[in-house]
């Protein structure tokens, strides 16, 4: 029963904030100095100018603000999201084909980010202060301050340009048929994005869990857990790891905004064919509806790892799971 | 045979810390001073004082539980073994269990159960305990935050006897509970006590304490002024020896109901000799120099005046 009204309660959440994300970017559309009609025939268009405003008219063009997003959005809710300019195909095509690369490479990011930046922060917890602390400390403070292309750049350069272990860009080799391209290679291809994503997202969740450690272990239940004649191993295994994990998984899911953001910066170095390029793409081209498509697809996305990041909290702290149980 | 029955023996113990002045001038600023303590064997002594003179540093100090820019410097003897870091490390939770404050000094996101098992115990004697103390089967089941006050205080003592422990350190045990449950919690003590449990009972709260202990110990700016029987303190301030707990005693509601003018000297600003010498009528040239603890009829004071 409580479950099924906090289910309904997010859908109408998400459903609020979707209606206001495509509000806010269709009139940012609009109001930008982009002219539909001029990049749909190209600035070098032989067209008359009766033959400009008849199209105009027939796509609506002329029509108030409101009225022209009520018929875009009539067509969204009928799955209709537009025909993009660049790639001259529909958007929800290419929103999927280009979403299903961006996946992979974000989740392989997330979780390698995930797991080696929370046992890096355990460590860097338990021996705060150490040399290896400080090193790693000043290491992540370093990518969390380094702009993503910088040092996508820099990751490019070292291992693609003077070592040449991995290869400059693209998700799978040049001149290859796409239904020959192996497993193997596209793996290949994803290495040096999946790695610089990594770095950038790994620093957020090492600091943030070695100082969560650190506040756990001075807490007063550590202090009765030694009294109590455990071990600094004991401790960490029985008492702080618990402790931490929850808020650790929680900031990782929270995280999601910035690994949408890392991730377009990083497909861009590495020309990887997935969502980041193809908003650039769409940007440059000024790409209404597929601009539009992927500012409605963004805002799903991290609005479901901000609403994974609450539901994990009602599911692992028994102080919100069974809440409702206290007297 | 008064050795064999001692179980717990603080001498001389100094704790300082190491802490920043103005700027990265470092400074000690001392916070227990001398301080003088036995425990026996099937007796309970409560260490009372107001808040802010320094009363849970004992505990702390005892259980090896200070933080590292602490100095500790005099004796801590478990038994007539210095109770250093090594032997801590061996019978804390086993020998020596604490009691704290609250149930916030458990883990959270733990089940009770495995919390008072902790690692040394089992299920079976889990649930004996909770037998004992009045708690239900499902109580194990329960997280801390689903425990109520007095249910929480019976849980952190099941932890403590759990492994019947030879000392029981208890940190104010009884703020925040009405007076059945105080009395209910003390009254555990008690048991314990009789049973041949040394208590060291830490509060501020004097009445429980009167109930309860066998001997009193007032701390007054991080030192033991005096420590005597029960008995002596509810005779009144007669049968008292030192100024300071005489003027404890007198400020009760109970009794004359007298504050005392002045406070307590803070632990960076503390006069030379007598602790208390500032606010003591009976103030001479002696109470400038060190005052050493003595014996007068058959309790501790650490006055010069104290007849």
């Amino acid at each position: 029963m409580k479950r099924g009204k906090s289910i309904l309660f997010e859908l109408i959440r998400m459903i609020l904030l979707l209606i206001s994300v495509s509000i806010l970017a269709f009139v940012l559309i609009t109001k930008a100095p982009i002219d539909p009609l001029v990049s749909y025939i190209g600035t070098e268009s032989t067209l008359s100018q009766e033959a400009k405003n008849e199209i105009a008219e027939y796509w609506g063009l002329n029509d108030s603000l409101p009225e022209r997003f009520l018929t875009w959005a009539n067509h969204v809710l009928h799955g209709d999201m537009g025909t993009s300019i660049t790639y001259k195909r529909p958007v929800v095509d290419i929103i999927t084909e280009r979403f299903a690369y961006s996946f992979v490479l974000m989740l392989m990011a997330w979780l390698l980010s995930g797991v080696l930046g929370f046992i890096l922060g355990v460590i860097c917890g338990m021996k705060s202060g150490s040399i290896f602390d400080r090193m790693v400390k000043f290491f992540c403070l370093a990518m969390k301050s380094a702009p993503t292309f910088w040092l996508g750049l820099l990751v490019l350069m070292i291992f693609a340009v003077i070592l040449g272990w991995f290869p400059l860009g693209m998700a799978a080799p040049i001149g290859k048929v796409a239904s020959e391209v192996t497993l193997g290679e596209r793996l290949y291809h994803l290495v040096l994005p999946v790695m610089t994503l990594t770095l950038v997202s790994m620093s957020e969740v090492v600091l943030y869990t070695r100082q969560k450690l650190i506040e756990i272990m001075n807490s007063d239940f550590i202090l009765y857990a030694r009294t109590r004649g455990e071990n600094k191993r004991q401790i960490v295994m029985r008492h702080a790891l618990r402790n931490i994990a929850l808020p650790a998984i929680t900031v990782q899911f929270a995280s999601f905004s910035e690994l949408f953001g890392g991730m377009a910066l990083a497909e861009n170095v590495f020309s990887y064919p997935g969502i980041g390029t193809a908003t650039t793409a769409a940007a440059m081209n000024a790409d209404v509806p597929l601009l539009l498509g992927i500012a409605l697809c963004s805002a799903l996305f991290v609005f479901t790892g901000n609403m994974i990041a609450n539901g994990l909290y009602g599911i692992f702290d028994p102080r919100i799971r069974e809440g409702g149980n206290n007297d | 045979m008064k050795e064999s029955q001692c179980i717990l023996s603080v001498e001389d113990l100094v704790v300082a810390f190491n802490m920043y002045e103005k700027g990265f001038k470092k400074k000690d600023l001392e916070v227990i001073h001398k301080l003088s303590l036995e425990v026996n064997r099937g007796e309970i002594i409560a260490v009372v004082g107001s808040s802010g003179s320094g009363k849970s540093l004992l505990a702390h100090a005892v259980l090896n539980l200070l933080p590292k820019n602490a100095k500790v410097s005099g004796n801590i003897s478990y038994k007539g073994k210095t109770l250093d870091a090594k032997v801590c490390d061996k019978i804390l939770g086993r020998e020596i269990a604490f009691i704290p404050q609250s149930v916030d000094y458990l883990d959270p996101l733990m089940k009770v159960e495995k919390q008072v098992r902790g690692i040394f115990s089992t299920k079976e004697r889990v649930h004996q305990f909770f037998n004992r103390y009045g708690l239900g089967e499902d109580t194990g089941q329960k997280y801390p935050f689903q425990l109520s006050g007095g249910m929480a205080r019976r849980v952190l003592i099941s932890s403590a006897v759990i492994q019947n422990p030879e000392l029981i350190i208890a940190d104010e045990p009884t703020p925040g509970l009405n007076i059945e449950m105080a009395m209910e919690t003390l009254n555990h003590f008690r048991e314990l006590a009789d049973a041949g449990t040394a208590v060291l009972m830490i509060t501020h709260d004097i009445d429980l304490a009167l109930q309860v202990a066998d001997r009193i110990a007032v701390f007054y700016a991080g030192t033991i002024v005096e420590s005597a029987p029960t008995a002596d303190f509810l005779a009144g301030k007669e049968a008292l020896r030192h100024p300071y707990s005489k003027a404890f005693i007198e400020a009760l509601p109970q009794n004359e109901f007298k504050p005392l003018a002045g406070t307590q000297p803070y632990a960076g600003n503390l006069p030379t000799g007598c602790l208390f010498a500032d606010r003591c009528a009976h103030r001479s040239e002696n109470c400038i120099k060190d005052v050493a603890m003595r014996t007068v009829r058959g309790g501790d004071v650490r006055c010069t005046h104290a007849t």
